[in-house]
This record gives C-alpha cells, structure tokens and sequence, in this order.
C-alpha cells in the first residue's frame, strides 16, 4: 500500500486537533487536541521511518511519547491548580496570568 | 492487501475519534472519542512494522494519559462542558481560516515532495526484529537523550506533586479537640457523632437516610454534598406509616406498647415497603 495515505492521515488528524485547540475553550478538551497532534506526528514520525528504511523515526516516535506523558503531568496540574482557586475549567477564566 | 484493508477500515474511525473530540459538548465524551483514535494509531503503527511503539501507544497512551484525563474530568466535574457564546468575536471564522491554512501548507508539502510509492521497509535496518533494534539506538546512539528523558519525567512528577500540594495553614483537630469542642458548643445530642446512612432491604446506598429508633428517618445521617447535589431520597419516602391493620395488631398484641409505635423490625419493613 502507498505509505502516502497514512501521511494524509496524519495531516487529517494533526489539523483537526488545531482546530480543536483554537475552538474549544475548555482546558481539558484543548489540551487533548494537543495529544492528538502529537499523536498526529508520531503516526508521520513512523510512516517516514519505514517509507526510507531507518528506525530513527521510530525513536524520535518513542520520545515524543516520553515527553508527551511528562507535559500530561505537569498540564493537568495546573489545571487542577486553576480549577481549585476558579472552580472553572475554560481557558477564558485564566486571563491574568496569575493564580 | 490486508494492510490496505486495515487502513480503510480503521482511518474513517480514527478520523472519527479525533472530529468526536473537536464536536463533543462534554468532556468525556470528547476523551473516550480520543482513546478510541489512539488505539486505531496503534494499529497502524503495528502494520508500519512498529510493533514496539504500538504496544507503548496503547500501555501509555490510552491506557495512561486517557485515564488520566479521565481521572481529572471526574475530579473537575463529569458535566463541566463549554458554553456555545463566543468571548472573542470572530474566533470561529479566524480558526477555520488558520487551520485550512494548516491544511493547505501540509497537503502542498506532501504533494510536491517526491515519496516513493513502495516503503523501504525496515527489514535492512532490524535484521534481529524490531525491539532488538531499538533497545540498540536508544542504549546506544541516543543513551544520552534517554537519560535527560528521564531527568524530565522525574521533574514533571516532581512539579506535578508541587503545583498540587496544599500547604496547611492551621493545625489539624486532634480527635480530642474536636471532642472538647462538639461537648462545649454543640447540643448535647450531637456529641455521640452523627448516625450512619440507612441500610434496608433494597437500599444501603450513602444516599438514603437512617430510621431512629422511634421510626423517623434521620438527616443528618446523609451527607450534606449529597442533600445540596439533590441526590439524596427524600427522608418522607422512609418515614413509617402505620396501617389500620397494624394498629390493630398492636392494640391486640402488647397492651404495654403504644398503638403505632414501631419496634427495629419495623422499621426495617417499613422502609422497605415505602
């Protein structure tokens, strides 16, 4: 099969999680458009690996998702953390760069 | 064949999952809609001969971050969903312009590049098999990005249990002072502590009230969040109504006890037959 579709694919899926991130306004919701671009590029990362015959995109793949579970982390923390003085989950509520 | 027949199968579902996720008005749906495209990534990655990055994407991925996410969505309310009002005029109609931007670069990229039709394959690159061949570069050409990664996870569980943490402020009552305290201010019933939730035939949820022993149902053996949720059953629907039968029945029993006055066991039944 043309590994093309799968780059198709991940183009479809990397813009609808920035639309996802530009439209909703609820943190958790944005911030799970942000997984799935991620998601969107390492689904590249793997397809460019086995279009060319190298393993680093594999790699790269596999840091991406190491990075990925540490921003989850420290993201929903702070989300948690704005929640608790705001009792709000919308990004809006958050303008003041402050707790 | 089997690949192209995977491929068509799972990438409408994977589309699917991500579009759930941008339209859903609740959160949980928008994450169950998002685990749901993760594992069809994990498909794809075990049919593009990365069966290690599959097996991580469905451990870490949906079964990890998704509960995770799904962890603070409880945490945060199950029904915390956005409102449709826009705070900043025009941001609809801005965010379509800049993702069919998005689109646009993306496809002009991949159309322009030159890919070759048949993959490469990484039969040349992993003649041991896949995992082999990764443990190799990441114990070796990329041992150090490794360690730093690990640095970052140390330092994000680290910043995650600060960002959390609750500094107390006053000390906690000891059990003593709490005692002292409901004896000194509170009635004097109050000092045995409150009566536990009522536990009957069809109910022994924390939601329905306890029967005293003279037959009336207790409030404040229901949690205060529950009776402000509205989720607790209404004390009336527990109180003891006496039969004619069973006045009767006492009346020609015991002369010593009151007509209508119900013993443990009826008020057992009684809350059951409400």
């Amino acid at each position: 099969m043309n590994p093309t579709n799968y780059l198709v694919l991940s183009i479809i899926l990397f813009s609808i999680g920035a639309a996802g991130v530009l439209i909703r306004r609820n943190a958790l919701v944005a911030f799970m458009s942000v997984e799935l671009m991620l998601n969107a590029g390492n689904l590249a990362f793997v397809t460019f690996a086995r279009m060319h015959g190298n393993l680093d995109g594999q790699i790269v793949a596999f840091f991406v998702m190491v990075v990925a579970a540490a921003e989850v982390v420290v993201g929903l923390a702070i989300i948690v953390t704005i929640f608790r003085t705001r009792r709000s989950a919308s990004v809006d509520d958050a303008s003041l760069l402050k707790l | 064949m089997g690949e192209a027949a995977l491929f068509w199968i799972m990438a409408p579902i994977a589309v699917l999952g991500a579009l759930g996720l941008v339209f859903s008005r609740k959160a949980v749906h928008g994450a169950l809609s998002l685990a749901a495209t993760m594992i069809s990534l994990a498909l794809f990655y075990i049919a593009q001969e990365a069966p290690f990055l599959g097996v991580v994407q469905i451990v870490v991925y949906t079964g990890a971050i998704m509960m995770l996410f799904l962890f603070v969505i409880m945490l945060i309310g199950i029904d915390s969903s956005d409102s449709r009002v826009e705070t900043i005029r025009g941001q609809r109609v801005a965010a379509t312009l800049a993702v069919t931007g998005v689109v646009l670069l993306l496809a002009g990229v991949t159309i322009r590049a030159t890919l070759p039709e048949e993959p490469a394959g990484l039969a040349q690159a992993t003649p041991d098999g896949n995992v082999p061949a990764i443990a190799d570069a990441i114990f070796g050409t990329y041992v150090w990005a490794f360690e730093v990664v690990a640095a970052l996870l140390i330092t994000a569980a680290v910043g995650a249990m600060t960002l959390t943490h609750r500094e107390r402020i006053v000390a906690k009552a000891t059990q003593r002072e709490l005692s002292i305290k409901r004896f000194s201010e509170g009635a004097p019933g109050d000092a045995a502590g409150l009566p536990v939730p009522g536990v009957y035939a069809r109910h022994n949820a924390v939601d329905t009230p306890a029967l005293l022993p003279d037959g009336t149902p207790s409030e404040d053996s229901v949690n205060r969040v529950l009776v402000a949720r509205g989720a607790a059953r209404s004390t009336d629907e527990f109180r003891h109504h006496p039969t004619p039968a069973d006045i009767e029945a006492a009346a020609e029993g015991d002369a010593d006890e009151p007509a209508g006055e119900p013993g443990p066991d009826d008020d057992a039944s009684g809350g059951e037959r409400a």
